[in-house]
């Protein structure tokens, strides 16, 4: 039996729904959550005959910048096409997408363990809702087109991804992006953010395993561990996993195969002819991409910069725009007040303050009000170090012989003493300086 | 006087003139209906007491000094436009008892021009036929020669004008439907520039190729329905932004200028019939226009890239016909149908679709950029509109190829978005014929000005069917 450890491959598909007003290709509201079924429908998004569908230009306008934020390439010309399948939820016979023209192609996205590779951003219609119901004892299938016609778009990743932990990286910034370009909720719970992983062993090996319906972070990770698990048991045993779309079940903690892929499902694409094929200009792509606000990993960067934040805090604190810009907000505050931006970002991450019921000055209030009473008088600390060294003679000695981390004990006590009133820089000079 | 007998333009100056009611005008429609419709088969839905009631309003509404465009006027609706709360069957019988919630674009601009929907034409079952003789309510006859097709598919809108059950028939015109009939049916049937009119309402044949017009006793009528009906649609994203003309008061305007005829228009026709062709040409030679003759090679291909493109287009469309939300289930679709859907989902298959479906796409532009390059010089095109007279019923249903051959001289227009017109001229051993004219994009006033020349000519408006009980 081969022993060797495969390498996983895992490629992602994210749907988003954009926060349009209303539906991609009608006037009706886009919003459908908790909404009584049917109420928000009208000819177009029902499939009736006749019906046309005219494009919404907000939703095109935030595909473009949704792509310029993952630095793709935008298409000056592009055209909506027609994909072909039956299914109860989807009105008129085809699903309105993009084919071989997307508005966004390549990109990236960094993550701490390697670029991710976008290969495509594209926009499309989401489908109706089938709900399945026992009515006076009898199982029915129900059909709810408020969901049908909202604004989706799809982000497809090259396969660049090679455990569960960076998959959840990956998908979680990618959620903070949107959410800061305000094009989506991206609320998983809401289903306004859906996941599909592509997951192979090793390379080449001629399959892939789909998962999809993945409504959680959590899920996704599980899903993707339980299946490199469960694949790489297979090659060992000297099989090769078959070609197939899984789904997660969360009751059994396990992937279950929803359908096999052997053969291909022919969509028929063709161009769609009720909607003319879009033409961008340069200046109309440039003035989206001017729009683009600061992307959290370039705000990370700049409060590392600026305001010499350690780069994990800074990714922490910019994971929400709404803290990033209090955080920020509070870095020029402290600066001003000789405090250290530093010392706030601790006390954010750290959640010895909230940011979030309290005022930016009524913050730095505060730590300046701590930072007044400790006392930084030589004299006073120089007797305190002293009393501490004599208190504990065999961590100085340890000190003195090189195990640096004695001097923990050593600190720990002078704050004891001062009943944590000491500056604790200061403190630590005059102790290096004693033991030297 | 048979009020239903005279052209539009006339009734509206005798409504004007309060000659007559709109009552009166609804009800000599009505009984021309009453009286030879049930042999005839022009309409599928005929709205009696409606049609009255509102003639009622509009009578009214006249003499309080409304102004509307077509206030009282009773029309025929093809049965494929959406018309809202009237039943809309497209002739087939997966939609017999489909009632719509909607009006189309372009009737809701009919009513609201003060029009009175007298009931819906019969057609060729979703607008798939150059005959008429794909319907399951009766197949219509030709007025002037029952037992000969009307042509298709705007079938019955061309047989109830010819027969004055109404002022106007509307049409949908995806490879010379509105032309056909108007050329078998001795009216006038108007196809206008692709995105000139809205066709959000009007049941998809091919949405790349799908065209609404008229079909109507005369050019000034055409013009004025036009000028009611043309438009930007906010609902429909292939309409023109493109400013409208008021088309009716120009077609007087002399124009000459160069007329092409391209020879692939005339080869392999029926020679007596494609005479007349000849003849109304030379007419409009003697007028001042020059007469080209030019060569578009690529026509012997529009055809089949016709029938590959909006067959293709068919079986999309057709998919949302499932029987899920409203119609009939789909074993309900008829042969016609269904050959076009099979055909079509055939061409857009992965591994076909590069052989037919976009190759066909390759053929389009490259007949779109002949046209282009035609119309840089001569200012109008024109042949005949059918290849041979009107048939008789059965005659060619049995071989689709056959059937399909009576679409080759309309369907470039409707290939490359170009406005075209059938205009009526001499008879051909007692059965009509009508000349086609092309204009380039935008230019549907060239066509009424020409096509009246030809009008003032030949007058065939005057000559009245014999219509049987």
């Amino acid at each position: 039996m081969k022993q060797e450890k495969y390498q996983p491959t895992i490629g992602m598909e994210v749907h988003v729904e954009l926060a349009t007003q209303s539906k991609m290709f009608c006037s009706c509201p886009a919003n459908h959550f908790r909404i009584k079924p049917n109420t928000h429908t009208c000819p177009v998004c029902l499939g009736l005959p006749g019906a046309l569908p005219v494009p919404n230009k907000k939703a095109i306008d935030w595909t473009l910048m949704i792509g310029l934020a993952l630095n793709s390439q935008v298409s000056l010309e592009s055209k909506f096409d027609r994909k072909h399948y039956f299914y109860p939820d989807l009105p008129k016979g085809y699903q309105i997408s993009q084919y071989d023209e997307p508005f966004c192609t390549g990109g990236d996205l960094e993550t701490s363990k390697g670029q991710v590779g976008i290969t495509r951003v594209h926009l499309e219609e989401d489908t109706g809702k089938l709900v399945h119901k026992k009515i006076k004892g009898k199982n029915v299938s129900l059909v709810d087109f408020n969901r049908c016609g909202v604004p989706l778009v799809e982000i497809v990743t090259e396969p660049d991804i090679h455990s569960a932990k960076q998959a959840k990286e990956f998908t979680k910034t990618l959620q903070t992006i949107i959410r800061y370009l305000g094009a989506s909720d991206c609320d998983m719970e809401k289903g306004s953010m859906r996941l599909e992983a592509n997951i192979s062993l090793g390379k080449d090996l001629g399959y892939k395993v789909e998962i999809k319906n993945l409504n959680s972070f959590r899920f996704l990770e599980k899903a993707i561990i339980y299946e490199i698990n469960r694949q790489e048991k297979m090659l060992q045993s000297g099989k090769t996993p078959t070609q197939e779309t899984r789904g997660w079940d969360e009751k059994r903690q396990q992937t279950l195969s929803q359908r096999g892929k052997e053969t291909a499902e022919d969509y028929r694409y063709f161009p769609e002819p009720d909607i003319p094929p879009l033409k961008f200009k340069k200046e109309q792509i440039d003035s989206i991409k001017k729009s683009l606000p600061e992307l959290p990993t370039t705000k990370a960067k700049r409060f590392t910069s600026e305001f010499n934040i350690r780069p994990d805090y800074a990714l922490v604190l910019v994971s929400q725009q709404e803290t990033a810009i209090k955080a920020e907000n509070l870095f020029k505050l402290a600066q001003k007040e000789k405090l250290a931006p530093q010392k706030v970002a601790s006390d954010i991450v750290n959640k010895k303050i909230s940011i979030k019921t309290k005022t930016p000055t009524q913050i730095v209030k505060a730590l300046k009000a701590k930072q007044q009473s400790q006392v930084s008088d030589q004299n006073q600390l120089t007797s305190w170090v002293e009393e501490a060294i004599k208190f504990l003679p065999k961590a100085a000695k340890d000190y003195q012989s090189g195990k640096n981390s004695a001097i923990g004990a050593l600190m720990g006590k002078i704050m004891g003493l001062s009943q944590g009133k000491a500056d604790p820089q200061a403190v630590k000079k005059i102790l290096q300086d004693k033991l030297k | 006087m048979d009020l239903a007998k005279q052209t539009l333009q006339e009734t509206l100056s005798g409504l004007n003139n309060k000659e007559f009611s709109s009552v009166e005008l609804v009800n000599s429609c009505l009984a021309r209906i009453k009286k030879y419709n049930p042999k005839l088969n022009g309409f599928i839905t005929v709205r009696e007491e409606e049609a009255i009631k509102e003639a009622m309003l509009a009578d009214k509404a006249r003499k309080k000094g409304e102004k509307k465009p077509l206030l009282g006027i009773p029309i025929g609706i093809k049965d494929n436009f959406l018309t809202k709360g009237i039943r809309t069957t497209a002739s087939s019988p997966v939609l017999d008892d489909y009632i719509p919630q909607y009006d189309a674009t372009t009737v809701r601009r009919l009513k609201k021009a003060g029009a009175i929907i007298i009931g819906k034409t019969n057609l060729d079952a979703w607008g798939h036929g150059s005959s008429g003789e794909h319907t399951v309510y009766g197949i219509p006859h030709n007025p002037y020669a029952y037992g000969r097709v009307t042509g298709g598919s705007s079938s019955g809108s061309g047989a109830s004008v010819a027969a004055d059950f109404c002022f106007m028939g509307t049409g949908s015109d995806t490879g010379g439907s509105n032309r056909q009939p108007g050329s078998y049916c001795n009216v006038v049937g108007l196809k206008p520039t692709y995105g000139r009119t809205s066709r959000y309402g009007v049941i998809a044949m091919a949405s790349s190729a799908d065209c609404i017009g008229v079909l109507t006793k005369t050019i000034w009528d055409a013009a004025a329905c036009l000028t009611i009906m043309a438009g930007h649609d906010p609902l429909d994203a292939t309409t023109s932004t493109s400013p409208i003309e008021k088309y009716h008061s120009k077609i007087t305007k002399s124009f000459t200028g160069k007329i092409g005829i391209p020879k692939e228009f005339l080869e392999g026709l029926d020679k007596q019939y494609v005479a007349s062709v000849i003849k109304a040409l030379k007419v409009l030679e003697k007028k001042g226009h020059h007469l080209i003759d030019i060569s578009i090679p690529e026509l012997k291909f529009a055809y089949p890239i016709y029938a590959l493109t909006t067959f293709s287009e068919i079986s999309s469309n057709l998919a949302r016909f499932d029987g899920v939300r409203y119609g009939d289930n789909r074993t309900k679709f008829q042969e016609e149908a269904k050959r076009r859907i099979m055909i079509g989902t055939h061409s857009l298959s992965s591994g076909y679709a590069d052989k037919y479906y976009k190759r066909a796409m390759k053929g389009r532009s490259l007949l779109i950029k002949r046209f282009k390059q035609t119309f840089e010089k001569v200012d109008l095109i024109a042949g005949p509109v059918f290849p041979f007279s009107p048939f008789k019923h059965g005659e060619r249903e049995t071989d689709p190829l056959k059937m399909y051959l009576s679409d080759v001289l309309t369907v470039p227009a409707n290939l490359t978005g170009h406005p075209a017109i059938s205009v009526p001229v001499d008879f051909v051993n007692n059965l009509p014929n009508g000349l086609q004219l092309i204009a380039p994009h935008f230019m549907e006033s060239r066509l009424f000005q020409v096509g009246y020349q030809v009008e003032q000519e030949y007058q065939m408006y005057k000559r009245k069917p014999t219509l049987k009980e």
